[in-house]
């Protein structure tokens, strides 16, 4: 294939893909993006850098994860075979780990001696207390009021990693408003501070260097399904809230042409009710959080309210690469409610004796249903990218059970 | 000659600093705004920044963020914001008004009509916080297409290369933010700030205002000796937050502290 034709050298120096990404900051910000950029650049080709991750990511995060074949599942559902990719058995419960264990080793690397991070549903600010605590870095999270209230447990998991979790109790109160307060440490403290962002989306080069942490997780995959069943699938399913697990997934397989990509959005009660989380398939482009994309956005421009039962897909913008991978057709975009997804909770949960986390089961549920259409000896990796231990409330109190 | 460059001519001329408040239009609500723009004239601006309320505005602090959920909370929009500047134009010609917001609304509404209703309505020019210059072509030809200033952002850590692209980019004026951090913080110091203004007038003769953290009349007259305009924002919405259920009070309150800052800054 001809080096132009590909998908895989995105973004452009400018951290564009296509119209989208760029860098939407305050004057205040640039500086710290482009020390950012600098730093990103030099360790990313650094084979000491890349060793040190390797080998973290082996003894610390027990990668390689592994991938498994849900045969139970797959002959109840009728149609291909699904394989999950278990993101789900990494240290700390999700894939989120890949992402910090990355920054914290750069931001050492920087000489930096304080972490921040925003966090919906507390899984990112688990990971980045997590790897903060590690390093011996001071960390401070930034937690909308709203998420504070509904996931006290992975509140308290932060605080006894060492953390100092801070409450942010302006705009919507949720997680975008957690990254504009993120945000604002920042531009007060870029001194000392490294900002950790969780998902694919912000400034360049966070969307860049977020994939490039995270795909690690498409690289395990493309090997392990060619050594267990000697070909590549013939899809691949995750689900998008920014677009972190999927893009790391996806990405290493975007030249695999015979390889059809879903990712999968929140449609909450319904993409109809206006009720969701779906930029991609029912956002207009927009700005913000400094990068160009698809956004949930009223008529003047505001950001809206977004909802979903799953507080990680939660957010109102999706990473500018997914964005760029939708106009060009690559990469399809579906959305899964609620109750589909609670549908496929408990039958992952009943039929393999796995508990996804509800974000994943957004992309369980569309994986069962694409598999329904396709024949027996067709193959379709879903990234099972964190399990559901901390939904365990959300699930008992929607049977009408206080745990 | 724009609006913009004509007032900061006629203040050198005189010897004087400008003295540019900031109040977020629609706060604490729509109809206040034009009158509260006429007072802030009346007690001493010669610039009016003008806030368009935005949901995420990821570069203000606390009060100002606030005064956008005040005027959010009455749907108060782009388009809102320049009719409110249209009615302040039919009785004040001369006052320049200055857009201050993020790039959302704008993208909405297409560069190219935002620039051509901006225009029509009276509005001078428009410093859109979140498009740094590398991102701003498009925007700016729109803008100096209708005669328009884009007015940008110098940071404490802008070095001489990006003062250089933001000189460049820029025209009306420069707005320094005397320190790191958000609108409304603590902590300025005033040899640093003088020191970072005598490097952007290595790259630039264009006029100089100073903003992010003036509270009061002493701080003002200090930043008036060493800059070509004062920008006071925090300070001022914070007293229209105190009197956000009593709006008849707003006038005089905000008019209070801009006298103040007028007579301090004059008397340097």
């Amino acid at each position: 294939m001809e080096n132009n034709d590909s998908f895989m050298n995105m973004p452009d120096e400018h951290g564009h893909f296509g119209p989208y990404g760029g860098i939407f900051v305050a004057e205040t910000l640039m500086e710290a993006l482009t020390e950012l950029r600098g730093a990103y650049e030099k360790y990313l080709g650094d084979p000491d850098f890349l060793a040190e991750l390797d080998a973290d990511l082996q003894h610390y995060v027990g990668r390689p994860s592994p991938i498994y074949h849900a045969e139970r599942l797959s002959r109840e559902n009728g149609g291909a075979q699904i394989y999950l990719k278990r993101e789900d058995l990494n240290h700390t419960g999700a894939h989120k780990v890949n992402n910090t264990i990355g920054q914290a080793l750069l931001a050492k690397r920087m000489g930096k001696t304080r972490i921040i991070a925003e966090t919906g549903a507390g899984q990112h600010g688990v990971a980045t207390a997590t790897v903060a605590a590690r390093l011996g870095l001071e960390c401070v999270v930034y937690m909308g009021e709203v998420d504070v209230a509904r996931q006290e447990a992975n509140v308290y998991r932060m605080r006894l990693l060492g953390a100092e979790v801070r409450s942010v109790s302006s705009g919507s109160r949720t997680l975008k408003d957690a990254l504009n307060e993120a945000m604002r440490d920042w531009v007060a403290t870029v001194d000392d501070t490294f900002y950790i962002i969780g998902t694919v989306a912000g400034p360049h080069p966070y969307p860049a260097m977020v994939r490039d942490f995270q795909a690690v997780i498409g690289r395990e995959a493309r090997q392990q399904i060619q050594d267990m069943t000697g070909s590549l699938p013939d899809a691949l399913v995750a689900c998008v809230g920014g677009g972190s697990n999927a893009i790391g997934l996806f990405y290493p397989f975007l030249d695999d042409k015979e390889v059809a990509i879903y990712g999968v959005e929140a449609a909450g009660e319904g993409l109809e009710t206006g009720r969701h989380a779906a930029p991609l398939c029912a956002g207009e482009p927009g700005v913000l959080h400094g990068n160009r994309t698809y956004l949930m956005e009223d008529k003047d421009g505001q950001i809206i309210e977004t909802h979903s039962i799953s507080a990680g897909l939660d957010y109102p913008g999706v990473g500018p690469e997914h964005a760029w991978l939708k106009d060009t057709g690559r990469a399809k975009y579906v959305a899964i409610d609620d109750q589909e997804a609670l549908d496929a909770f408990h039958r992952l949960t009943r039929t393999e004796g796995i508990i996804p986390a509800l974000e994943s089961s957004h992309a369980i549920a569309y994986g069962l249903k694409l598999a329904a259409t396709m024949q027996p000896e067709q193959k379709v990796l879903v990234n099972l990218s964190g399990r559901g231990d901390k939904d365990m409330h959300t699930v008992a109190a929607i049977e009408g059970i206080a745990l | 000659m724009s609006r913009i460059a004509a007032r900061f001519a006629a203040l050198k001329a005189e010897g004087r600093t400008a003295l540019i408040p900031f109040i977020t239009a629609g706060d604490p609500h729509p109809d206040v705004t034009v009158g509260l723009m006429h007072d802030l004239v009346d007690a001493g601006a010669d610039i009016i920044e003008l806030g368009v309320p935005f949901s995420d505005p990821m570069a203000d602090g606390p009060v100002i963020q606030r005064a956008s959920e005040r005027a959010l909370a009455h749907h108060v929009s782009l388009g809102d914001v320049m009719d409110m500047v249209k009615t302040f134009r039919e009785t004040d010609g001369e006052t320049p008004v200055i857009l201050m917001g993020y790039l959302n609304p704008v993208e909405v509404m297409g560069y190219e009509t935002f620039a051509r209703r901006a225009a029509e309505s009276g509005v001078d020019g428009a410093l859109t916080v979140d498009v740094p210059p590398e991102e701003g072509h498009d925007l700016i030809q729109a803008l100096r297409g209708q005669g328009l200033d884009a007015i940008y952002l110098a940071a404490p850590t802008s070095h001489r290369q990006r003062l250089e692209m933001i000189a460049e980019a820029a025209s009306g004026f420069i707005y320094y933010v005397s320190l790191k951090g958000v609108t409304g913080s603590a902590n300025l110091v005033l040899e640093e700030v003088e020191r970072k203004l005598t490097e952007i007038r290595e790259v630039t003769d264009m006029p100089l205002g100073v903003g992010f953290g003036i509270k009061d009349a002493e701080m003002a007259a200090a930043m008036a000796r060493i800059a070509d305009a004062v920008v006071v924002g925090s300070a001022l919405v914070s007293r229209v937050e105190a009197n956000a259920s009593k709006p008849d009070k707003i006038g005089a309150e905000l008019k209070q502290l801009l006298q103040e800052m007028r007579q301090a800054m004059d008397a340097i």
